[in-house]
């Protein structure tokens, strides 16, 4: 298979003091988050507020990061050190839809290799990669709670389940 | 996939099948919030020892007693006191909890709102996993709902007794299923666990007073409420009270989430009978991992015939764990080395890297299974994976390491033919057997 990298998805994280700017709807939504938690505590909501940067931002980036330290009050490497330990986080661009398909036990021998590799083969990357166009980003994950209608994938957070690769055919060819 | 009772009436499946389960109209209209309303008239000793009589056992994996961890909880304490759930379903081969999330949501702020009354508790949060996002959306609303009818918030019920409840999101990481790197977790660092004592129950989230139980525990809280703690224990067995769930994947005919009474017998039937047997029928069974990834690996000869009973005591017996209750089951194309393996990358990707035994044992164990499985592997392999588990058992900073090299012992023990097939290195050719 070639490989399709295209170099912007591969860039270092480059530090700047860039602060991202949002729209008021979106800082009201991120206010909603702080009510959650007593006022002393804003560091609580960073875990829901970096899901809210890379929904906006597509991934989590530097000028995200800085708005967030900024916002809760936080040092810069504060966000850093929480955004760096959970995989749901992306720390590089990637693809307008992330396929996620899970390769833990029982997908694995309810069939995941057969879908990784027609994935992989329709779309000519390899999982780790985004398609040339960016429209595309496939990692193989960890379980995903779906072990009873294995094998699945979660696209962004949608799951699809008890997948065939007629099935998989579908869901990729419906997604713009 | 399957979602039913067998040998009980459906407790913590009642509302599975029932149009709009999730909804407070139906909740209600069946039950829901009844028990509340019971045990808003009660002590909160009475509740706790309510739960105590249960036998009631935590459903996350580690099986302790509810109602004691509970007791531990300081009520007299000034600092304000947090129940949290554990909705951070990692654990492969478990998906129980999913299912009482999405059709059945009442039921949890229910049995949270019954401890947080027990405990004098002011807030709950619920910590999902960051992938079950469609699942934190339908308890939102479930949330919502209950708050415009005064079940959650300020005065609940008219009463003096005040409760916020929250949702929270995870973002991928295993660890946080165990509690205190879930509390860490809530408090927006990453999931690193936490040195015990002190135990959440006295040093929590925010430092206060928390408990933190699973999804399935805190729902059957309003069944116990209900019907009496010692008729719920009654159930089940004197050690193992009531009923639990049981997620079924890998090679059945009938995969799915069933609930037991506790001490149902046997395992062989279940899987052979219940969920249909083995999916290809040409396809003898080999191995069954019965209680999430992280429990000892079982044979064909540990089940065919030997009558396993299936509670925390009779699993044990028959040489493995209640945990999760995720079975794993597999039939005769598996190589239990390449399934071993697999479940040792995930141990891998998920150890949090704070303690040393597990970060790099976890990841030495990968570097040699991959060895052995690109046709590399040395006679001694299975006694190095061996004493790299015994440097991890028991010596890293929370029980992820245990499950790291449970898994490995008990399959290099009980399936030593598939190690030795790989481990008769072909281009030495000494002959020399893997000292299994």
């Amino acid at each position: 298979m070639a490989s399709a990298l295209a170099t912007d998805f591969t860039n270092k994280i480059v530090y700047t003091d860039e602060v991202a700017e949002f729209s008021p709807e979106v800082v009201e939504e991120m206010k909603s988050h702080l009510v959650k938690y007593p006022p002393e505590r804003k560091r609580s909501a960073l875990i829901p507020l970096l899901f809210v940067v890379q929904r906006e931002r597509g991934w989590i980036d530097n000028a995200g990061v800085n708005f967030l330290a900024k916002f809760l009050e936080l040092e810069v490497t504060d966000v850093w050190e929480t955004a760096t330990f959970y995989s749901m986080f992306n720390l590089r661009k990637i693809g307008r839809h992330h396929i996620q398909i899970c390769k833990t036990l029982s997908c694995k021998i309810m069939g995941e290799p057969e879908i990784t590799e027609h994935i992989c083969n329709k779309l000519n990357i390899h999982p780790g990669e985004t398609t040339a166009d960016g429209k595309f980003t496939v990692t193989l994950v960890e379980c995903l709670g779906s072990c009873g209608t294995a094998p699945m994938m979660q696209i962004g957070f949608d799951y699809h389940e008890d997948l065939t690769t007629e099935k998989v055919d579908q869901i990729l060819d419906s997604l713009k | 996939m399957e979602i039913k009772a067998i040998g009980c009436e459906p407790l913590q499946l009642k509302r599975m099948h029932i149009k709009d389960g999730h909804t407070l109209k139906v909740y209600q209209e069946t039950g829901g919030y009844e028990s509340l309303k019971k045990a808003m008239n009660m002590s909160q000793d009475d509740i706790i020892n309510e739960v105590k009589a249960s036998a009631l056992r935590g459903r996350g994996g580690a099986g302790f007693p509810t109602g004691m961890k509970w007791s531990f909880v300081p009520r007299q304490s000034p600092k304000p006191k947090y129940v949290v759930c554990n909705a951070d379903e990692s654990e492969p081969g478990t998906f129980k909890d999913r299912y009482l999330l999405e059709r059945d949501p009442h039921a949890l702020i229910e049995g949270m709102l019954i401890a947080a009354f027990a405990l004098g508790a002011a807030a709950c949060y619920v910590y999902f996993r960051g992938e079950y996002r469609y699942l934190i959306d339908i308890m939102d609303k479930a949330i919502d709902e209950a708050r415009a009818a005064d079940i959650v918030g300020k005065n609940i019920l008219g009463s003096d007794f005040s409760c916020e409840f929250f949702t929270h999101t995870g973002a991928g990481a295993y660890i946080c299923g165990e509690e205190t790197a879930l509390l860490s977790s809530l408090e927006g660092y990453r999931g690193h666990p936490r040195m015990k004592p002190p135990f959440p129950a006295i040093e929590g989230l925010y430092a206060c007073p928390t408990v933190v139980n699973n999804v399935e525990t805190l729902t059957a809280v309003p069944q116990i409420i209900e019907m009496g703690g010692k008729a719920w224990q009654e159930l089940g067995t004197e050690k193992s009270g009531g009923t639990k769930l049981w997620s079924v994947s890998g090679h059945v005919k009938k995969p799915g989430v069933y609930e037991l009474p506790m001490g149902y017998k046997d395992l062989e039937k279940f899987i052979m009978e219940d969920c249909g047997g083995m999916l290809r029928d040409d396809k003898k069974l080999k191995a069954v991992i019965p209680g999430g990834s992280s429990v000892y690996i079982m044979n064909a000869e540990q089940i065919v015939g030997k009558g396993v009973t299936m509670d925390y005591e009779g699993l044990v017996v028959g040489g493995s764990m209640v945990g999760s209750g995720g079975f794993i089951v597999m039939d005769e194309t598996v190589d239990v080395m390449e399934s071993t393996k697999n479940l040792t990358e995930f141990y891998k990707h998920e150890s949090c890297g704070w303690c040393t035994p597990c970060r790099e044992g976890t990841d030495w164990l990968v570097k040699i299974f991959n060895r052995i499985s690109e046709g590399g592997g040395r006679p001694e392999d299975a006694q190095l994976l061996l004493d790299i588990c015994d440097n991890i058992e028991g010596k890293s900073f929370c029980p992820l390491g245990d499950a790291a090299a449970w898994p490995i012992q008990s399959a290099v023990k009980r399936f030593p033919e598939d190690f030795k097939k790989w481990l008769l290195n072909k281009t030495n050719g000494n002959g020399v057997v893997a000292n299994i």
